[in-house]
């Protein structure tokens, strides 16, 4: 569902991204840990198609990034740093405008069902201006369920979400994965990666730096691991 | 409705629906509008038809105002959290986005349009009624052609640190031949002209609406990936 060979990304001559490659397959889910700074953003906007690679392929739902953009558009629903979000709309606005920019008619069932998956029942006509930060990130996250999407990219996704939300969260990427879907959850917290993901990767300087299945690790041996490989990568 | 225009639909719903509620730009321009009012009141003075040869320069001065407002809003509410790379992360014809982005300035630079040629009947004491259906048409034709190509340099500038001083820089030398024509129509609105003195100025004016309107979907795409 994801495949990356070589993927380097050059902003002016400063290196972002430097030769990453991976494969993440359907009913997978890859969790990418790293510093600030180490390119886990720019490798999820690079698979989102907002960034051209610099050198190297992508391919995301079995369209490539470069030559098929919208085409991987189509497959994939992302969650970044930012909601994507706007003020003025309540949560249901957005959400329909959002269902309606892929060409689908968002019913207000399906609309209040997915808020109500995020735990914002009842919140559809609330203004997004007057929710609290973690509330507007689960409204990003009910947009990206709406999409029902084949790949999820979260970047941070759970930054700013309570324990509850957090574990609502959990709990839909294990059943995403069921569903045979493929997600790349970037994180800073080794707990999260170790709950959600099948495999962690480690990126530092912009290179994978480590890579672990899940069944190899507890969270002492990956906070090992994290160490060593951002350590030496750096 | 097709796909392309039910995108460009919900682009201008959206766009209206944000403006309606937050009115920041409405008010801004309802304030800027008096004041030019009363400003060409006092430098005029009450003959009528000394206004009256001064109104199109005073109605597009008002209307170039109110468009570069209207853009520099369309685009600063898609900067905020990043709702840019939302709109390109959309599996939609970009060209779709544009068409709304372009329907949803035209209709906000329209109703001050409007509110504006009404105030200045009523201050300036003119009988504009007779008027109406051209000035509503040359307005129509004119803001068209302004926020076509308005909103492709909008889009280009969104992202860059000067966006507010290079949006005008970049747009009115080629938004020039549309606010002659439109000037000129409107003129000729106000103040019976010779016979088929419009048709010239008609035919710049709807010539350059086209190029600029095909352009813009055509391009739309790459400026808002550049």
């Amino acid at each position: 569902m994801i495949e990356a060979s070589g993927l380097t990304k050059l902003y002016g001559l400063q290196p972002a991204l430097r030769g990453v490659s991976l494969h993440v397959a359907a009913g997978e889910i890859l969790a990418v840990l790293g510093h600030n700074g180490s390119g886990k953003t720019t490798l999820v906007r690079l698979l989102a198609t907002l960034v051209r690679p610099t050198a190297g392929t992508a391919r995301v739902g079995g369209h490539d990034v470069v030559t098929a953009p919208e085409a991987v558009r189509r497959a994939i629903a992302v969650v970044g740093h930012t909601t994507q979000l706007y003020d003025d709309l309540t949560a249901a606005e957005n959400l329909a405008f959002a269902e309606a920019l892929a060409g689908r008619r968002a019913a207000r069932d399906r609309v209040e069902s997915a808020l109500a998956r995020v735990g914002l029942d009842g919140q559809g006509r609330t203004p997004v201006r007057e929710l609290s930060s973690g509330m507007r990130r689960r409204v990003a996250l009910a947009r990206a369920i709406l999409r029902e999407p084949r790949v999820l990219l979260l970047d941070e996704a759970f930054s700013g979400l309570d324990q509850d939300s957090t574990k609502r969260l959990e709990d839909h990427l294990h059943v995403f994965r069921a569903g045979g879907g493929a997600a790349l959850v970037v994180t800073h917290s080794l707990g999260r990666a170790l709950a959600v993901a099948d495999r962690v990767t480690i990126l530092a300087g912009g290179r994978i730096a480590g890579v672990a299945t899940r069944a190899e690790l507890s969270e002492t041996a990956l906070r090992q691991l994290y160490l060593e490989a951002t350590e030496t990568g750096a | 409705m097709s796909a392309f225009l039910r995108t460009a639909w919900a682009v201008l719903r959206k766009d209206l629906a944000i403006e309606r509620r937050a009115k920041e730009g409405a008010n801004a321009l309802g304030f800027f509008a008096i004041l030019l009012l009363f400003l060409f009141y006092f430098a005029l003075g009450p003959d009528r038809e000394r206004i009256r040869t001064a109104l199109p320069g005073l109605f597009w001065l008002a209307f170039i105002l109110a468009g570069l407002l209207g853009l520099g809003r369309a685009f600063a509410l898609e900067r905020e959290n990043d709702c840019l790379d939302g709109l390109i992360l959309a599996p939609a014809d970009k060209g779709a986005i544009y068409l709304g982005k372009v329907g949803g300035t035209t209709v906000l630079m329209l109703a001050m349009e409007v509110a504006f040629i009404v105030a200045s009947g009523v201050l300036y004491n003119l009988d504009l009624w007779a008027a109406v259906p051209d000035l509503f048409l040359v307005a129509l034709a004119g803001t068209v052609g302004f926020a076509a190509v308005g909103t492709l340099f909008a889009a280009m500038t969104a992202r860059l640190r000067a966006r507010e001083v290079l949006l005008p820089v970049l747009l009115l030398p080629l938004a020039v031949p549309v606010l002659l024509a439109a000037v000129k129509l409107t003129e000729l609105a106000l103040v019976a002209g010779p016979a088929g003195a419009a048709g010239p100025w008609w035919r710049l004016l709807l010539g350059f609406d086209v190029v600029f309107v095909v352009t813009g979907l055509l391009t739309f795409e790459f400026v808002l990936e550049a």
